[in-house]
């Protein structure tokens, strides 16, 4: 008996709606978020993440509906993330149903944030999401740091020492994307996965580069992730939630079957 | 016939949208109420006791609004009572956290920390918060009824139940060491882990709830 591994689907929701298409035939309304996360919660997902990339600020209200939507529909834990940065969008978001928030940029312009955060939620619904970036040269001791603005703009925060930090002010998890592998499908960047889960004493999702279900196992053999993210290869259909399952546990990782 | 009504305790500590949702999911003939009024819940036919964040905030809203000694009159009064998560916590006499804690003590027993050392049976390191999916290993009650031995359910705490009476142990997980994962007493149950978050195993946890006679 043992804690399993989490696979979790992520969406991305613009509006109420999501982006990056997902391709199940047999669901009525794919554009609707609400149907695509009972879809995973169906097929046995472990948690759902919905990241928010609503830019206008009235988007957010369809984005708090959607939640409380998705929460009255779907019995498994759900993260919501993108565009919190007060106190009160995580009061919003919490109760419209979400389990969890996710902390981005907030965290970076201001890491007393996350305090807070974790003071007045508790620490178990704090994820801190972490955008690293290999910044070594070849032939030097591995290091990343953190990029903010999708990966555009480095900040000079060593990845592992950000990490560090974030668990101590109170983040309950760590959602770890590197940005050199975010969309490439060539598999998590392991070596970064590895040290940052090394190195807190909090759960790590690994997310950014999944393209087959050996990245997905690799994530948690290799790169010692407690859960793996991912959005593509569930999405297109390439991959069930319970293919990838199987495959894990095929290689010894214990999973919710 | 009035319909049935099953009351959750509302003391501000965090979002009682999702156990509600799925108390109306598994149970639509009764009517779920979310209340921090006491004569709802005292008028109810069962009552749920959630909590999420932090004891020493939890246990000193749960005492400003009396609800402490609510509690004991719900738990008295013979209809059956479900603690969730911190809410479970609560219940017994006694939390190492935030420095040590007062209770309510209608269950006897500490909360523990779980870390930092915290290691399985291999040696290998275990994160605290225990977050995730774990099986919950349960003796016979009611409220297993139709759960399959070992059933996996959602948990994320970082301190756990230490029972005093293992008699009042009615399922445990093992994370570490073995820990309470749910525990009774008459017409009270108590779950360290979230059904309203644990799909079918937890769904059917409180659709047994809601049909439950509060026995054992």
């Amino acid at each position: 008996m043992a804690l399993a591994k989490r696979i979790i689907p992520c969406l991305d929701v613009d509006n109420g709606r999501v982006v990056k298409g997902v391709q199940f035939v047999d669901i009525r309304d794919a554009g609707d978020p609400v149907e695509v996360a009972k879809r995973y919660n169906e097929e046995g997902a472990d948690e759902v993440t919905f990241l928010d990339i609503t830019a206008s600020h009235e988007g957010r209200d369809t984005t708090v509906h959607t939640v409380e939507r998705m929460a009255s529909e779907v019995f498994i834990p759900l993260t919501v993330g993108g565009g919190i940065r007060k106190i009160e969008d995580i009061r919003r978001m919490l109760n419209a149903g979400a389990d969890k928030v996710g902390i981005n940029s907030a965290a970076v312009s201001d890491p007393d944030f996350v305090k807070a955060a974790a003071d007045r939620f508790g620490a178990q619904c704090i994820v801190v999401a972490i955008d690293a970036k290999q910044v070594s040269r070849p032939g030097e001791p591995l290091r990343w740091e953190i990029f903010t603005h999708g990966g555009r703009k480095p900040t000079g925060i060593d990845a592992v020492e950000w990490a560090k930090r974030m668990t101590a002010y109170g983040a309950g998890e760590i959602l770890l994307t590197s940005m050199d592998r975010d969309g490439t499908k060539n598999g998590f960047d392991l070596k970064l996965t590895r040290a940052i889960s090394d190195a807190v004493s909090v759960p790590v999702i690994a997310s950014g580069g999944v393209g087959n279900l050996q990245h997905l196992a690799d994530g948690v053999l290799e790169g010692n992730a407690d859960a793996v993210l991912a959005a593509s290869i569930f999405h297109f259909g390439e991959y069930s939630v319970p293919e990838a399952k199987q495959y894990m546990r095929e290689r010894g990782i214990e999973v919710r079957l | 016939m009035n319909r049935q009504t099953l009351a959750v305790i509302d003391y501000g500590m965090g979002n009682l949208h999702s156990v509600a949702s799925a108390l109306s999911k598994v149970a639509p003939e009764i009517e779920v109420l979310v209340t921090s009024d006491p004569n709802v819940v005292a008028a109810a036919d069962r009552v749920v006791f959630p909590g999420v964040g932090a004891i020493r905030d939890c246990m000193a809203e749960i005492r400003r609004l009396g609800f402490d000694q609510l509690l004991r009159e719900q738990v008295a009064s013979g209809k059956p009572v479900l603690g969730v998560c911190v809410g479970m916590q609560a219940l017994l006499e006694r939390s190492e956290e935030n420095g040590g804690v007062d209770c309510i003590g209608l269950l006897p027993g500490q909360v523990r920390f779980f870390g930092p050392d915290l290691k399985d049976a291999d040696g290998h390191v275990l994160k605290v918060p225990h977050m995730g999916w774990n099986q919950v290993h349960h003796k016979d009650h009611p409220l297993w009824a139709g759960i399959e031995q070992d059933a996996r359910f959602y948990f994320v705490h970082s301190f756990y139940a230490e029972a005093t009476d293992l008699d009042q142990v009615a399922g445990t997980c093992d994370y570490g060491r073995t820990f309470a994962a749910a525990m009774q007493q008459d017409n009270l149950f108590a779950a360290q882990f979230h059904p309203e978050k644990s799909h079918t195993a937890g769904l059917q946890l409180l659709k047994n709830f809601v049909a439950w006679d509060g026995k054992p």
